[in-house]
């Protein structure tokens, strides 16, 4: 690392030391950054810690929807109310890293990272996040789907902070899925992610490490939403045909790759599989006691 | 480069210190202040090894900047013990014989003294059934295999490592 290190305890100092310079640059948890300065990969000019900055901690309840902190940590989303209110969250959260990782990385800092295989990005794309950004210009908001521009490309410009993710508050379950090739500290193979909003009668899915940036898949989501039976809140689906139908159509809205992780072919195969298998969990019938 | 003075509590003791203000907590401790406890493995968040106690939470020595820990009270492997008296998680790693080169365990020790404390707050895993709540009365070798995922050990001693931290729950 070449420059230096500021620790901002406000967000206004922080958008102050990022003014220092062009190639000031924001830390949070560091388990994204840090890694890269370690590996000598990239040599930071100024950092601006944001760790100790209050305004980006924790979360908060505003009327129907829930505004998560940038600087929220996956220890944090795991458990508790958070976990209630988006239980999809919570199941991301702990599969992220190791504990120690879900100790200090933060949910602002794995959406402008953007990587594909970001996991809480799935989850955020069903939800239609929105980003919300304050910078020198003041303070704007910006759609996730819009916000994640390619892999590991995102809207955001320079000097600006991301101060908080909004999601809607829903009634309705959430599951998410993942694969990788272990269980603990493993880079995603793909990742779905569905979410029921009773409300709305709508069935949501996100999917993740299937294409450059998270999709959704509206074809899948039009196709259950009108199956299932919005007053039971269930779907009748004796034969897992329904099921099977949905992760065939939300596999073909993917555009998968071949990479050193795995295959075009079988992420379109685990997707289906996985959004087969969510979109049974979200509507069985609650387990009799 | 810029420097900075930095007062922060290790092990107990108070320490003020001038750091570049580049540096890691694990470097910080290593190199300035003499605790080579703490390991280096990769010095990318992968292993373990630089495992510490922030506050009683486990962080990683290798990816957080010192800077930011300014008043914070750090707990390293040479801070578990009360005196001459192990703590009862370095007691249990003995008696069950939780290590071969013994490199992974400084990170090992604080991770499970991390872990056993937010087990006691309830903290669910991935391996939690929905819905259960968690006591580290009732802990099982599943749960503690994932909650102790963050710790690789190249010798492979997990066999010993698991029943240890069991062990140390009384
Ligand atoms: C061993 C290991 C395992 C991992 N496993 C996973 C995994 O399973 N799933 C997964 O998704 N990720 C994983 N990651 C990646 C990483 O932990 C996450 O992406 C994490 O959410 C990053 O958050 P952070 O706070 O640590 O980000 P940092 O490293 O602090 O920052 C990352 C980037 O975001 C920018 N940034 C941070 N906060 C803000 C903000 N408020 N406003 C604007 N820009 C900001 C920084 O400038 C930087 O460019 C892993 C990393 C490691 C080292
Ligand atoms: S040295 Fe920090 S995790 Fe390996
Ligand atoms: S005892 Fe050798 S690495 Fe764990």
């Amino acid at each position: 690392m070449s420059g230096s290190v500021t620790v901002a305890r406000s967000l206004d100092q922080a958008l102050d030391a990022l003014r220092s310079g062009p190639d000031a640059r924001l830390v949070a948890g560091g388990t994204d950054l840090m890694v890269e300065v370690n590996a000598g990969r990239w040599q930071p000019g100024t950092l601006v810690s944001v760790d100790r900055a209050p305004e980006l901690r924790g979360w908060h309840r505003d009327g129907d929807e829930i505004v998560l902190g940038s600087g929220l940590t996956y220890a944090e989303m795991e458990r508790g109310e958070l976990a209630r209110l988006v239980p999809a969250l919570a199941q991301a959260a702990r599969t992220v890293g190791s504990p120690q990782i879900r100790n200090a990385g933060t949910l602002g800092g794995n959406v402008v990272t953007a990587s594909p295989a970001g996991d809480t990005l799935p989850v955020l794309t069903a939800l239609d996040a929105v980003v919300q950004i304050a910078g020198p210009e003041g303070t704007r908001i910006s759609p996730l789907r819009e916000f994640v521009r390619g892999v590991k490309r995102t809207d955001l410009r320079a000097g600006e902070v991301v101060t908080a993710v909004r999601v809607p508050a829903l009634r309705g379950a959430q599951e998410f899925l993942k694969v990788g090739t272990r269980n603990a500290m493993v880079i995603s193979v793909v990742m779905v992610a569905v979410v029921v909003d009773l409300d709305g009668h709508t069935v949501r899915v996100g999917v993740g490490s299937a294409a450059p940036v998270p999709v959704r898949a509206p074809l899948a989501e039009e196709y259950v939403g009108a199956l299932v039976d919005w007053e039971r809140a269930r779907m009748d689906d004796p034969t897992g045909e329904v099921a099977a139908q949905f992760g065939e159509l939300v596999a073909q809205a993917t555009s998968p790759i071949d990479d050193h992780r795995s295959t075009a072919a079988y992420r379109r195969r685990a997707v289906a599989v996985c959004a087969a298998r969510a979109v049974r969990r979200a509507f069985q019938e609650p387990e009799s006691p | 480069m810029a420097r900075m003075s930095l007062d922060l509590t290790v092990n107990g003791e108070r320490r003020k210190v001038d750091v570049d203000t580049r540096t890691t907590v694990l470097d910080l401790l290593r190199e300035q202040l003499g605790l080579t406890g703490s390991k280096k493995g990769c010095d990318h968040g992968q292993c373990g090894a630089c495992t510490v106690l922030v506050a009683g939470r486990r962080v990683l020595g290798c990816l957080v900047l010192a800077v930011t820990l300014e008043g914070a009270e750090v707990t390293t492997v040479e801070g578990l013990a009360d005196g001459d008296d192990l703590h009862p998680v370095q007691r249990a790693f003995l008696d069950a014989d939780a290590f071969q080169c013994g490199y992974c365990t400084p990170g090992q020790l604080c991770s499970a003294v991390g872990m056993l404390r937010e087990v006691g707050e309830g903290w669910p895993s991935v391996v939690t059934p929905p819905g259960a709540t968690v006591s580290v009365s009732s802990l099982g070798p599943d749960e503690v295999r994932e909650r102790m995922s963050g710790n690789l050990c190249r010798c492979g001693a997990y066999v010993n490592i698991v029943p240890a931290v069991l062990a140390a729950r009384r």
